[in-house]
């Protein structure tokens, strides 16, 4: 049972009052997108084995929604930061390239 | 026999007499045995049958890691199966029974299953159960089932209460031997928060009846000074009876605390669970002793060499008088030392090394023990309780060279450091040659969110067996952890250790080391589950190389004991079978919980009234005096129907839906959704998530809309009232307002993050009563307040006023077809509200009508429900609502899913009415057929029924469906089988039964 | 006004803590950017208050003022003040983006007191409630059990919570199981250096 801290209250949230929401940093396809793209946007997800960026709600406490940089497999936390924004900081990217070098996601690396 | 030997065991008080029973038999104990030391007291070596052959088996070992000594306990609402003997204390009163035997324990016919043991091997069950198929069903199941499962499912309800407890902690210590205390007070040192968990009655561990010194003192004697130095310390909490049950992921563990188990008349609850987080964890669980794989090995008297001495130390219970001890290591010679000391009859220590041990043999030796070194048992031999030993040399087939006539047999295979804790969450095992066990590898410890270690082992946990080394480690261990977890380290507590050195042991796997088959086919690796030296090497033979393969294949350590004992002497085996070095082959998973807890602490509070959050309205108790059946609606409950006495339901919902149409009833809405959305882009915010146009929606006005996903399916539907320029008010499905709202806020925070738009989640402000029939508005006149005419408030408007003295607001919607008013009061008032309109239509034949009258009414209506027509599934094409999707949107949620192919597909099924010939009601869910099967011989089919139920108001049954070209199809007649054998038939007619030009409800 | 009772109508309980249903409570959620002055002064203006930092509940006479999220407050005042306040708040609000509604009837308040308060919360909250960790004037969102609540402190001894009326009845019956006789955990009050 993972503990996040939730970047707008700052609490040191236990799993039980969050939700998982998914991938993070999921570009909306929407009327006038190929069916390539939307197919892309609706159904195609990353299942890594190592570093992931996950949408959380911290749904038993402020409400919001926020990201969190984590590894699948060592459940380390590199960080969580405001959900308004397309890209992780860079320095959780940095922490991320610290202790994982080489790693990639998607987009990302 | 065994026997009460001395009244004054370190932890009984011989002057206080206890009874108890076992299997009805009543017997006598003294406060502060277990039922394990009081049942050896009373020469009951006999407690229960194995598994599978049903062996008669007596108590092996003295604490958690019990295989056999598994009893039902308590009667009635405090009957508890599979609980262990050696862990239960003793209490006046105690009811317990022995399982898995019939007719009685010392008669027991399925121990003809024993003299089968050959015809059941290791994977008997996959290999006799395979053929032929048809068998499965009635011969093999029923066979499997019956033979299932050790004690007996309590049959009455718990009388016990449960509960749970969050903990935090900077450094949980899980075991409170001497090297968790001493951990435990080197951390407290530097001042972080301390939580220590002993899972027995007592503090110490092993290290009281182990002896050495610590300090000077005896290691009892130091317990108890440490134990009362912690307990003075602020920043330290200490619990007995509290098992650490799991380590799992950030620092989270479980405690088990058992607070009345031993006292079952106390006030309280039965158990605790400590959900605990912590940052750093110390595992300081202790080791435990192997078996020796002999043939025999399972007769009852057979015991671990260090429950012997428990027993003799803590309880002054001998399980025997004339006992032969067999080791591979020099632990097993202080059992011989004791029992000598107490005056009993050590006939022969069996020590497998050719050289033997060191200190502690000389001085058994001394004593005038006999010890035979490079000997071993070839084979122990007596039905319910040992009668004889052959001896033979440990290097060879087992040839016996002696015979010798004993009643106990006390064995050790050296020691395996309890790593369960230490493993459940990912820390990483290496083996020790010098040890022969497996112990934590400190380079590769659970990683927590910081990606660095949070679990450090401590003491034998650490595979450290000398008292000497124990106490540096664990104070080394537990400034560790202080450290870890943020603490600055001041002086380290110095304690000083003696302690007899100890001769290397030498691994025995298999006593003799080549034993023969018949031998082997009785050196019992796993007791509960009956799993053979020989099991595991046919295993092995039939291309079995996993250790988690051959655990499956075999049952090995899949036990409730856990494979606690049978683990490492069942890989060693696996290991010799392959030829492969022991590392190589590993362990299986360690898994928690360390042994099992009861089902009662998981649910903790959450049984009775507080198993789930009920959702209550304001007139909930109104509905209850007046005789309401609930229906869930998630958590919420709403008044199905108010049966009147003499009434049947379907009555009653018959009568709701007559009177709402003829005269007027009430029906509770409060549980609807409301949103408030606020801002200046709230009109742009909503005609995203509705697929119709809501920013043209007038102030004063309402208007009905669809919610889809981003898939295009449906997902809510509801009105929505515009309040003033930047407000709107949204209602949604009574299971859709968390939902719905969350499905809001996310959109807002994560996509549309610069929209100027502030929702709130009203729901529960507002007590809402929907006020329906033909006399609504004559009823509301008589309430007096606010003018309802139909000039003044029409239909799909809404207006605040005053209904009476009641402040409310008033929507004219109508979901039933009838003139209609939903009217909102704030909640604390609907109580009074609701009341006073049932006072004042008295004279107009008001009633309360319940969630099926509206079900029936917005069916006859051709009103779609969520839910019902759709399941995720849907869209809202398919619903011919095509008239509620904008066109002049550039996008909404959902639209440019349904431009998909599959969505715009024109074989996707198409909602339509559907009536039966002989105006019955079609069954929920049934299919219609079509001509010619699947591919699995299946009819085709080409609709479903969503909706179905009888009409008061039509006097037939109606229902609503999806069908294939449904639309296009009007007046054909479907085919339904129905699951009663009927089948049924329907006709398509449109959706919308009843007052199809809405007259009704626009008066 | 015509006959209003709160979720529980005051219920109470005496146990190992004393738990009060205290009836109706004035509550109204303001929505809006915190760091705005014109959202601040009404904030304080309605609570008589001082502006609460990041998970802080402010207190004054005749209310208090709680920050439940970055752009979340909530005002307590008294039941009968709210029109009152909410009127002034929008009036003064104007133009300001923001959302100020009224919430009182929509939830549930309760008193949990005695020394064994920190305990019995800690059996329903996954929070960390040592004396030294949460003290009086902070405010936590969290779960009390299966639903979701918002617990602060008045003193050492005494919780306030707030939960949804709909499921009071839910609430009320979980702090009777917690604080039933019998079940004193002492894991707070044996911290207490005190």
């Amino acid at each position: 049972m993972l503990t996040l801290q939730c970047p707008y209250c700052g609490v040191q949230a236990d799993e039980t009052e969050l939700s998982a929401g998914g991938e993070a940093h999921i570009e909306r396809h929407g009327p006038g997108s190929s069916d390539e793209a939307f197919q892309e946007y609706l159904f195609s997800r990353e299942n890594p084995f190592g570093v992931h960026f996950e949408r959380w709600r911290h749904s038993h406490g402020c409400g919001k929604w926020f990201h969190a940089a984590r590894n699948t497999v060592t459940l380390e936390v590199y960080g969580t930061y405001p959900a308004q924004t397309t890209e992780p900081p860079a320095d959780i990217r940095k922490r991320i390239s610290g202790v994982a070098p080489g790693w990639t996601w998607r987009f990302l690396g | 026999m065994s026997h009460r030997h001395s009244k004054s065991g370190r932890l009984t008080d011989g002057n206080k007499e206890i009874s108890f029973t076992f299997n009805g038999k009543p017997l006598r104990g003294f406060e502060g045995d277990t039922l394990a030391s009081a049942l050896l007291a009373n020469d009951q070596m006999l407690v229960g049958r194995s598994f599978k052959y049903h062996r008669p088996r007596g108590i092996v070992a003295s604490g958690t890691e019990e295989p056999n000594a598994l009893i039902n306990m308590g009667e009635g609402a405090r009957f508890e199966p599979n609980q262990r003997a050696t862990t239960t204390e003793l209490f006046d009163g105690l009811v317990a029974r022995s399982q898995n035997h019939w007719p009685s324990l010392d008669f027991d016919v399925g121990g003809i299953n024993a003299s089968l043991s050959r015809l059941l091997p290791a994977g008997f069950y996959y290999k006799m159960f395979m053929y032929p198929r048809a068998f499965w069903k009635h011969v093999y199941e029923p066979f499997i089932r019956q033979s299932a499962g050790l004690g007996q499912a309590p049959k009455e309800g718990d009388a016990d209460t449960y509960e749970h407890f969050h903990a935090f902690t900077d450094v949980l210590v899980i075991g409170g031997g001497v090297a968790g205390l001493v951990a435990a007070r080197a951390a407290a040192e530097t001042g972080a928060r301390v939580l220590v968990l002993e899972q027995s009655a007592h503090w110490g561990g092993r290290g009281p009846v182990d002896g050495g010194r610590i300090d000077d003192r005896p290691v009892d004697n130091f317990v108890e000074t440490l134990v009362s130095d912690l307990s003075a310390r602020a920043n330290v909490t200490l619990r007995k009876r509290c098992m650490g049950a799991g380590v799992y992921d950030h620092g989270y563990a479980l405690g088990y605390e058992r607070l009345s188990d031993h006292a079952p008349d106390s006030n309280g609850p039965r158990h605790r669970l400590w959900r605990i987080r912590a940052k750093q964890i110390i595992t300081a669980t202790g080791a435990i002793e192997r078996p020796l794989a002999f043939a025999g090995n399972d007769v009852p008297g057979v015991m671990l060499a260090s429950a012997m001495r428990d027993y003799l130390v803590n309880y002054g219970v001998a399980p025997g008088q004339r006992i032969i001890v067999a080791t591979n290591n020099d632990d097993a010679y202080r059992t011989a030392i004791e029992l000598k000391k107490a005056g009993l009859d050590v006939l022969r220590i069996l020590d497998a090394r050719e050289t033997g041990g060191g200190a502690l043999m000389n001085q058994a030796r001394q004593l005038g023990i006999r010890i035979d070194c490079g000997r071993a048992i070839a084979k122990v031999s007596g039905g319910k309780r040992v009668r004889k030993v052959q001896i033979c040399a440990q290097i060879g087939a087992g040839g016996a060279l002696e015979e010798v006539g004993c009643d106990a047999v006390a064995m050790s295979g050296g020691w395996s450091p309890a790593v369960h804790l230490w493993s459940h969450c990912g820390g990483k095992l290496l083996w020790d040659d010098t040890h022969a066990h497996f112990r934590p590898d400190p380079e590769r410890p659970p990683t927590g969110a910081d990606g660095k270690g949070f679990v450090l082992p401590a003491g034998s946990a650490n595979g450290i067996l000398s008292l000497d080394g124990i106490v540096p480690d664990a104070i080394q261990t537990g400034r560790d952890a202080a450290k870890a977890a943020g603490f600055r380290l001041r002086k380290a507590p110095e304690f000083s250790v003696v302690q007899n050195s100890e001769a290397p042991l030498e691994p025995v796997w298999l006593m003799p080391q080549e034993a023969r088959v018949g031998l082997r086919a009785k050196a019992w690796l796993d007791y509960q589950n009956d799993v053979k030296v020989s099991d595991v090497q046919l295993a092995a033979q039939e291309g079995y190389e996993s250790v988690e393969h051959t655990k499956r294949y075999t049952t090995l350590g899949m036990a409730t004991d856990q494979g606690k004992l049978s683990n490492i002497n069942g890989l060693a085996t696996l290991a010799n079978a392959l030829g492969a070095p022991i590392p190589a082959v590993g362990t299986t998973t360690f898994r928690p919980p360390y042994s099992p807890i009861s089902m009662g602490a998981i649910a903790g509070e959450a049984r009775g009234s507080v198993f789930q959050p009920l959702r209550r309205t304001p007139m909930h108790e109104w509905h209850r005096q007046h005789n309401a059946e609930w229906e869930p609606v998630g958590h919420w409950r709403r008044p199905y129907a108010y049966p009147r006495t003499g009434e049947t339901t379907h009555d009653a919902v018959m009568r709701e839906v007559s009177n709402t149409r003829q005269n007027v009833g009430l029906l509770d809405a409060s549980t609807l959704g409301k949103i408030l959305v606020k801002g200046p882009d709230a009109g742009k915010f909503l005609d995203m998530l509705y697929t119709n146009m809501m920013s043209t929606l007038k102030p004063g006005k309402c208007r009905y809309g669809l919610m889809c996903s981003e898939n295009g399916f449906l997902i809510d539907d509801g009105v929505v009232a515009r309040i003033d320029d930047d407000t709107f008010l949204c209602h949604t499905t009574t299971g859709g307002a968390d939902r719905i709202h969350a499905h809001m806020e996310e959109w807002l925070q994560t996509e549309w993050w610069d929209w100027k738009v502030y929702t709130a989640n009203l729901t529960e402000q507002y007590a809402q009563i929907a006020v329906v029939g033909p006399k609504a508005r004559e009823l509301l006149d008589k309430m007096g307040g606010m003018d309802l005419s139909a000039d003044s408030l029409k239909f799909m408007e809404w207006q605040d006023g005053q209904i009476g003295d009641f402040t409310a607001r008033v929507y004219r919607i109508s979901f039933s077809g009838e003139l209609s008013f939903e009217i909102a009061v704030p909640a604390s008032q609907g109580l009074a509200f609701w009341s006073e309109l049932m006072k004042a239509g008295q004279g107009l034949g008001v009633m309360p009508y319940g969630t099926e009258a509206l079900h029936i009414m917005r069916a006859e209506k051709g009103f779609i429900m969520i839910g019902d027509e759709t399941d995720g599934t849907v869209i809202p094409q398919d619903l011919g609502l095509n008239w509620a999707i904008s066109k002049k949107k550039e996008d909404y949620l959902g639209k440019r899913a349904q431009q998909r192919d599959h969505m715009t597909d024109p074989t996707r099924w198409k909602l339509v009415g559907l009536e039966t010939l002989d105006g019955s009601v079609l069954p929920d869910g049934a299919y219609a057929v079509a001509v010619g099967t699947n591919a699995n011989g299946q009819r085709n089919t080409q609709g479903r029924v969503t909706s179905t139920y009888h009409s008061p108001t039509l006097s037939k049954g109606i229902a609503m469906g999806l069908v294939l070209h449904g639309p296009d199809r009007m007046d054909e007649v479907l085919e339904f089988p129905g699951t009663d054998g009927k089948t049924y038939q329907a006709r398509i007619v449109d959706p919308v039964f009843y007052d199809k030009d809405g007259e009704k409800q626009n008066v | 006004m015509s006959e209003t009772i709160s979720a529980l109508n005051n219920a109470g309980f005496s146990g190992l803590v004393r738990i009060d249903e205290t009836g109706l409570q004035g509550m109204i959620t303001l929505r809006g950017d915190l760091s705005l002055a014109t959202v601040k002064k009404v904030a304080t203006t309605a609570s008589g208050a001082a502006f609460p930092g990041q998970r802080q509940i402010t207190v004054s006479d005749t209310g208090a003022l709680a920050w439940m999220s970055p752009d979340e407050l909530l005002i307590l005042c008294p039941y009968e003040d709210v029109s009152d306040r909410l009127a002034k708040m929008t009036k003064s609000l104007g133009n300001t983006n923001a959302l100020a509604v009224d919430v009182s009837d929509a939830r549930a308040i309760f008193a949990i007191s005695g020394e064994d308060a920190r305990d019995v919360m800690a059996k329903l909250c996954p929070v960390d409630l040592h004396p030294e960790v949460f003290k009086p004037g902070e405010i936590r969102r969290t779960r009390l059990a299966q639903i979701a609540a918002a617990i602060w402190m008045e003193d050492d001894d005494t919780f306030r919570l707030i939960c949804f009326r709909s499921v009071a009845q839910y609430a009320y019956d979980a702090l009777k199981v917690a604080a039933a006789a019998g079940s004193a955990v002492g894991f707070h009050a044996a911290q207490d250096p005190a």
